[in-house]
């Protein structure tokens, strides 16, 4: 227990070490609120159902650090400490198995967190963010949305047999999604055809979900996307465990 | 007094594919001995220590360390055992001195990493992150952190491979200095040198196969070439008178330099006693004992160098 408290701590302050990871999950969100913010306000439009750009944008950009930390972050870290045999080093000491996933899980969570907490503060201080939705609703929903991601992040890790292949897979996947799902520019903007292609991605779907909590809908409403990123969730985790590799 | 037994092997085999990388090996490391696995690349050293390591499942055989079975009971022996493996690393951005740390919070009865450093010399490169450290430096940090849990029983796998010889003789005295401790070491090299000065007992390894073990001397002594004479002689004479001489196995001449090999304890004296009664003048006169790189090439006909070609390695490695 003492080993995966530690494990966990080392990982915090390595992440913290990686200016690129802790750019992209903590500063690229922040810095596309300010420019997107700046440029169409935050002013109710009829558009976005009498919110404004930077309320219907905030659920999408949460989104977008989710699958930063789970599809790029997280697969690339776990891939790399395989390909550098950090994973057989640590397979021969009395450590749990999980311990190094669940250290990286944890690490990425609470980055993913900070990242969430950073635009809602900065949202907050200067487009005077709105948030109808029920706290804790969107807390749960937001838990839910990165242990599916993550999920994902490690099945790929798991299937891939190379950090660069991890690396080109996340990425290949991650550009078209983050911009089809509304996740890093609102849906509205997207012609209805791609808008109704985008539904094969998970983060569209992550998108849904967190915009309906954060206006507030009820969550009952949205029960097949629940079940659609449940699946997602599932597939990923049985992906992972069973080609899970140490080197 | 009965000698404890730390690491039991009977018929261990293991394949890849159609690679055979150990072919019913037997042997037992005795408590508290250096036991050194010898051959080139590619003869099975790295199986044969990641099937004692709990890494890898043997085909067949029975492997016991510590009278524990690593692939059924690694739960138990992982916190007795310290291993430094071939193809291992650390994150690279974790400072010496954290990844001691670390490695400490996974165990029970931990040493006290900044002791440890100290004995290892790397008191001052506690702060430097694992991937800016030196190879030697990386090499003295794993065997570290194969020590932190104060095992009884460590595997070192090819530990001073790609080390200057500075650095090299620094480990060995490091590992000397393990054994001292009353730890069990077991070790696999292609370094002749390495084997002949830090084993007790060797095993050498030839395409997945033991082919002979014992103590180095005991090796050289029995399947080595025993001493080689070499020396010049600028007038000609017949060198078969020399190979009457008792002990003399063979005798040529190379050039202008005549070879003679031999076992006999007296040789060198007997040789230049004959060529005196034989009044022949040699000039340049040499002795060498033969070494373990004799023997291996005795019984493998193969030198040390790889006896796998690439592919075979290669798969040996995935």
């Amino acid at each position: 227990m003492r080993g995966i408290a530690k494990l966990t701590w080392v990982e915090a302050k390595l992440f913290c070490r990686e200016p690129l990871a802790a750019f992209f999950t903590l500063v690229f969100p922040v810095i596309l609120l300010l420019v997107f913010g700046s440029i169409f306000g935050n002013a109710p439009v009829p558009d976005y159902e009498g919110f404004g750009f930077v309320d219907a944008s905030i659920p999408g950009y949460a989104a977008l650090i989710i699958a930063t930390s789970g599809l790029l972050s997280l697969s690339t870290a776990v891939a790399g400490y395989r390909e550098q045999g950090v994973l057989r080093r640590l397979h021969v000491t009395p450590l749990h198995p999980g311990a190094v996933l669940l250290a990286q899980i944890v690490v990425m969570f609470a980055m993913t967190t900070i990242g969430m907490g950073l635009l809602v503060a900065i949202g907050r201080a200067i487009f005077a963010l709105k948030c109808p939705g029920s706290v804790p609703l969107i807390c749960v929903g937001f838990v839910f949305s990165c242990l599916c991601f993550f999920a994902l992040g490690i099945a790929l890790a798991s299937a891939v047999s190379s950090v660069r292949t991890a690396q080109a897979v996340g990425m290949a996947v991650f550009y078209p999604m983050i911009f089809l799902s509304g996740a890093a520019i609102p849906r509205e903007l997207l012609p209805d055809g791609v808008q109704r292609a985008a539904a094969v991605l998970p983060l569209t779907h992550v998108v849904t979900l967190l915009r309906a909590l954060w206006i507030g809908e009820a969550w009952t409403a949205h029960l097949g996307v629940i079940g659609l990123l449940t699946a997602v969730a599932a597939a990923s985790s049985a992906i992972a465990v069973r080609s899970f590799r140490w080197e | 007094m009965t000698t404890r037994i730390a690491v039991d092997v009977q018929s261990l085999s293991k394949r890849y594919g159609d690679t055979i990388a150990a072919a019913d090996v037997s042997f037992e490391v005795r408590q508290g001995e250096i036991f050194g696995v010898l051959g080139p690349n590619g003869a099975g050293k790295t199986t044969v220590i990641e099937c004692l390591a709990t890494l890898r499942r043997p085909d067949r055989g029975r492997v016991r360390v510590l009278g524990l079975d690593p692939q059924r009971d690694a739960r138990a022996l992982r916190p007795r055992i310290g291993v430094q493996l071939q193809s291992a690393a650390l994150q690279e951005r974790i400072k010496l001195w954290e990844a001691l740390d670390l490695f400490a919070s996974f165990y029970r009865r931990a040493r006290d990493w900044r002791a440890l450093l100290t004995q290892l010399g790397l008191a001052e490169s506690a702060d430097i992150p694992f991937g800016r450290l030196s190879g030697g430096q990386k090499q003295r940090a794993f065997i570290g952190l194969a020590l932190i849990n104060q095992p009884e029983v460590v595997f070192l796998d090819e530990l001073t491979t790609s080390l200057d010889p500075h650095a090299r003789h620094a480990i060995w005295n490091l590992v000397q200095e393990i054994r001292e401790q009353g730890v069990t070491v077991f070790l696999t090299t292609h370094v002749m040198e390495e084997a002949e000065r830090l084993c007790d007992r060797v095993a050498i390894l030839s395409r997945g196969r033991i082919v002979a073990l014992d103590s180095p001397q005991h090796l050289v002594r029995v399947f080595g070439v025993g001493c080689r004479i070499s020396f010049s002689a600028p007038e000609p004479f017949d060198v078969r008178d020399l190979a009457a001489v008792a002990g003399v196995d063979r005798v040529e001449r190379v050039g202008e330099r005549v070879i003679v090999q031999g076992r006999s304890d007296g040789l060198v004296a007997d040789i230049v006693g004959s060529l005196t009664a034989m009044g022949v003048r040699c000039m340049d006169l040499r002795a060498e004992q033969a070494t373990l790189e004799d023997v291996f090439i005795e019984l493998t006909g193969e030198t040390l160098r790889e006896t796998r070609t690439e592919e075979e390695c290669e798969a040996l490695r995935s």
